[in-house]
């Protein structure tokens, strides 16, 4: 039975921690004087940290459905808030940091991006498709916001409007699948609508309705075709926003995605962990494809940027692709590689962006060209960017090869062989890219020989970022296990 | 001595690299310190080199048999996965693992002239040498390609950072075809690890010596079909390595802009990883499949040794030469190896290690007069021989080493390999064969181009070999000279473990 609102309300602490601090982060807008003080960040760190420990603390044990059924509380919905809370505390930091948002007024900025905070709580947690709809667009609209954030900067304001655009056309062609399958199935609970669809056999509608939902969640985690407001996005936002996006609302997406799809389309085996499907779509090849042609244009298309930033939604399109590797297959090994996975690519991602900011504090600069020579001119972020693209590349012993490694298994295993000879070539090729920019950085020589100073603090953080990178390369056991104790979703 | 007896392998793998954490450690500009530190790391596992060849027991033969391993370690790394930290050596290895130490103790030292960025040279070559050691030492197949991919890095910045005007291009070029080939092999690896099962947990494995016992193999594993495709994915990935034509184009940008002491960890120690690949992977978990892949083996070494000799004869630059000329050396390996023979199978072996000392030599006098004539072109000198005496001398101990004469260890492994292949592939062996007379005439040909002849003016006052460069070679010199002599002690080291490997082979059915 779902727990009623009142009893569910000592289940919904990190939430009430983020809601909280951001009426806090409005109170201090108001009040506040000084707009560029750093008041509201360290505000939004001390809530978000409170968030990231209530989850923690948060006995998830079987899963319980909390508000008449419109949220669960599940090791997977967990695992999603750890994650995303984990990725907005360092983008807090990378945006103390960052250059390009000083002089701005900062609690509006932390009140956008908690509000997306709440949102992917929120989308990683919701079983029902109202809730999920509105979930989704609390992580859209504030995300509109902040990639527009840099005011009177071209390039921000059209990455606004792109997204703005392709968002509501994305969040449309959704809602119109979810009217589809309410109107099948009667109900809005997609456990129910899942019950419901095994039954019946309108097998073209409710393909439809997959398709169509796909689009949704496919505008989120920027797989192709529904990437293309992705670079522009990325190379106008801000790029601790970007770099935000990148990681936090894509692990959300697929959070999202996983849930909607094997709670809708496939139904827990008796077996402990395997999963059938259990309706009219066969989304393996579907997604199989979807996944295929994600990696491939992700790839291919980095291979001519020259911007650092740009050259970087690329490659997160590409990994988008790699992870949906793990989705195709509806087995928990594949959910449990798609987890690690972001844990890593948390790391390894961020961290490359974080370099990026740190550059371009000191050279006003995104163009891959001017950073020539950063090897001598500021050794430790061009070694941690070099870390963090050979990561990316997946080369061990660098944590991004055990990932990929559990996503290349999950295919094998399951005989999906094509998909996993594609998605090899495809680390082949996005070495030419990411070793492009090691090359620029290591083998050219410098066009100013000033050196670019990284002050102790940033340094600090970016070795939080590296270690882990080269720790769960070698030896990753336990982040493992986690991952394989979060793949327990509550259907109810 | 207990922990040195026990842990010997894990030891020359890691002390290079925590030579090189330290030299990382060290503050700028203690040059010295750096390569007394580096020469420190490197040297040390030469004499653990020396005590594995003493200690090993040649008689135990390995190959595919858990306990007739030697000097192995062995505990749990990944459990959830069943990955071990697996190390072992056998008469396939440890010759290779002695080659390994020995080269890159002597390539530090050849490094003694390096100027730019020294601290970060040889913190990378460490690297490099843990990811060597480790390729050669390791039998979990997770850690086999964990090493071999850790190669990788540094190999690509040595070139990158210190070699010659086209070191970018031919950088990137060895970085993607080696990890095109490496991401075949961890298909392949990924393929067994799910179609086996281990008969002691019944779980899956990643123990190579486990894939090796073909009763592991599960039904789809089975598929002769299924068999060759794995097989050749493997093969592809060892190719490159190798390499095998027409994987080899990487092999003349690589070496010719690596600086010389990468030169010569490449053409003394890397290319015998994919030999050493087959060897030790391939042929034991495929018997069958590589039976049936006799003649298209044959037929690629011999076009390695015949094209990679009439490659060598047409180039002007004197790196090149030696490049292509290990191509076509190459090729003698794997014609021995195709053989499925005993002798064959130990000449192919023989052939690697001596082909390692060799070639090394090779690479460092190429070095040698280009540090100071600053160009390699083989008609841009002349009567060398007249003003370099103690450098003719060393030359014309590695080409004639290089091109077979009796009495050098490069005769005997070649002989072996012809006597080896001559029953079952006779027609193959004729035409490598003939492949010799190519190599000798290249080798001939550019010895009188550059040492014999009028003097060329602007050399005659061409500085004469230093001592450091003498104490890198002769030791190199010595052995190939002893070996090729009285090549015992080596060949015992590989007896019993070939023999058996090649019994694998042949008694599948």
């Amino acid at each position: 039975m779902p727990l009623g609102n009142l009893a569910s309300v000592n289940f919904f602490l990190p939430e009430f921690a983020v809601t909280a601090t951001i009426l806090l982060l409005v109170v201090v807008h108001v009040a506040g004087k000084n707009r560029q003080s750093s008041a509201p960040a360290i505000l939004s760190l001390a809530g978000v940290g409170a968030a990231l420990l209530l989850t923690a603390i948060q006995p998830a044990g079987p899963g319980k459905p909390l508000f008449e059924g419109m949220v669960a509380l599940d090791g997977f919905a967990v695992f999603f808030k750890a994650l995303t809370a984990l990725a907005t505390i360092v983008v807090i930091f990378m945006s103390m940091d960052c250059a390009e948002l000083a002089g701005r007024s900062q609690a509006e900025y932390y009140i956008f991006l908690l509000s997306v905070l709440l949102g992917m709580f929120l989308l990683a947690a919701s079983t029902d498709i109202v809730m999920l709809y509105l979930s989704l667009e609390l992580v859209s609209i504030p995300s509109y916001l902040l990639a527009g954030y840099l005011k009177g900067k071209e390039s921000s304001i059209e990455a606004s409007m792109k997204y703005v655009v392709y968002g509501a056309t994305a969040s449309g062609v959704m809602i119109y699948g979810f009217s589809l399958l309410f109107g099948l199935t009667g109900t809005t609970q997609i456990g129910e609508i899942g019950r419901a669809l095994a039954l019946g056999k309108a097998t073209l509608p409710v393909f439809l309705a997959a398709v169509m939902v796909t689009v949704g969640f496919g505008f989120k985690i920027a797989a192709v075709p529904f990437h293309m407001w992705s670079p522009d996005v990325y190379e106008g936002a801000p790029t601790p926003v970007t770099a935000f996006l990148s990681v936090g609302p894509k692990a959300a997406g697929f959070a999202v995605l996983v849930r909607f799809f094997y709670t809708v389309f496939a139904s827990p085996d008796g077996a402990e962990g395997a999963w059938r499907i259990s309706s009219a779509v066969d989304w393996t090849l579907l997604f199989a494809v979807l996944s295929a042609v994600t990696m491939t244009v992700g790839n291919l298309v980095a291979i001519n940027q020259k911007n650092v930033k740009r050259l970087l939604a690329y490659s997160s399109i590409a990994h988008a692709g790699y992870m949906l590797m793990g989705f195709v297959l509806l087995t928990p090994a594949g959910l449990k590689a798609i987890l690690f996975y972001l844990v890593v690519y948390l790391f390894m991602n961020l961290g490359a962006f974080y370099v990026v900011i740190l550059v371009a504090n000191g050279t006003r600069s995104e163009d891959i060209a001017d950073y020539s020579g950063l090897g001598s001119r500021a050794p430790f972020a061009a070694v941690s960017l070099a870390i963090f693209l050979f990561a990316l590349t997946g080369i061990p012993p660098f944590s991004g090869f055990i990932g990929k490694v559990y996503l290349f298994a999950e295919v094998i295993d399951r005989g999906v062989y094509w998909l996993a000879l594609v998605a090899a070539i495809n680390s082949v090729v996005s070495l030419y890219y990411y070793a492009r920019i090691v090359k620029v950085m290591f083998l050219e020589d410098p066009k100013e020989s000033a050196e670019l100073s990284v002050p102790a603090f940033p340094r600090a953080l970016l070795c939080l970022l590296v270690i882990p990178t080269l720790v769960l390369g070698v030896y990753w056991e336990p982040v493992i296990r986690v991952a394989a104790n979060s793949v327990k979703l509550l259907v109810f | 001595m207990g922990f040195i007896d026990s842990h010997i392998l894990s030891l020359m793998t890691f002390l290079p690299l925590a030579g090189g954490a330290i030299i990382l450690c060290l503050p700028k500009g203690n040059d010295n310190l750096v390569k007394t530190i580096a020469a420190v790391a490197s040297f040390l596992p030469v004499p653990l080199a020396i005590k594995l060849w003493v200690a090993f027991d040649p008689t135990v033969a390995g190959v595919n048999v858990a306990n007739q391993f030697q000097f192995v370690e062995r505990f749990s790394w990944i459990p959830s996965i069943n990955v071990e930290y697996f190390m072992g050596a056998d008469g396939i290895s440890v010759p290779m693992l002695i080659l390994t130490a020995i080269v890159s103790f002597l390539a530090v030292i050849g490094s003694w002239g390096i100027e730019k960025q020294i601290k970060g040279y040889m913190a990378l070559f460490l690297l490099l040498e843990t990811g060597m050691m480790g390729v050669f030492a390791s039998l979990d197949f997770f850690l086999f390609y964990v090493f071999w991919e850790v190669m990788l890095l540094p190999m690509y910045f040595l070139i990158g950072i210190w070699g010659g005007p086209r070191r970018e291009y031919a950088a990137i070029k060895f970085f993607l075809y080696t990890l095109l080939g490496s991401v075949l092999m961890l298909l392949v690896i990924l393929a067994l690890y799910f179609n086996t099962t281990n008969p002691e947990t019944g779980g899956h494995t990643f123990n190579m010596l486990h894939y090796m016992q073909q009763s592991t193999h599960n039904g789809w594993l089975k598929g002769f079909d299924v068999r060759i495709l794995l097989f050749i994915g493997l093969f592809i990935g060892f190719a490159i390595k190798v390499p095998l034509f027409p994987f080899h184009t990487w092999l003349p940008d690589a070496h010719v802009e690596a600086p010389t002491a990468i030169s010569v960890i490449l053409a003394g120690i890397l290319l015998k990883m994919g030999t050493y690949g087959l060897m030790r992977i391939s042929f034991p978990i495929f018997p069958d499949v590589t039976k049936w892949f006799v003649i298209p083996m044959a037929v690629l070494g011999v076009i390695n040794i015949v094209y990679g000799a009439l490659c060598a004869m047409a180039q002007s630059d004197l790196k090149k030469l030696v490049a292509y000329s290990s191509v076509s050396h190459m090729g003698f390996c794997l014609l021995g190896m195709a053989a499925l023979t005993p002798a064959g199978m130990i000449g192919a072996s023989f052939q690697m290690f001596s082909h390692g000392m060799i070639t090394s030599m090779l690479f460092f006098l190429v070095g040698v007069v280009y540090d100071r004539a600053h160009h390699r072109d083989i008609d841009g000198f002349g009567g060398l021989g007249a003003v370099v005496p103690v450098y003719t001398f060393f030359v014309s101990v590695a080409f004639f080493a290089s091109l077979g004469l009796p009495g050098f260890s490069g005769f005997v492994a070649e002989a072996m390999v012809f006597i080896g292949s001559f029953g079952v592939l006779k027609n193959f062996v004729i035409i490598g064969a003939s492949g010799i007379i190519i190599v000798a005439a290249f080798h001939l040909w550019a010895l009188q181009r550059v040492f014999l002849g009028p003097l060329n003016p602007k050399y005659a006052q061409l500085e004469e070999i230093n001592a450091r460069e003498i104490f890198c070679l002769t030791p190199l010199a010595l052995m190939t000279l002893i070996l090729g002599v009285y090549p015992m002690p080596v060949l015992n080291l590989m007896n019993t473990s070939l023999i058996k490997l090649v019994d694998i082979v042949k008694t599948v059915i």
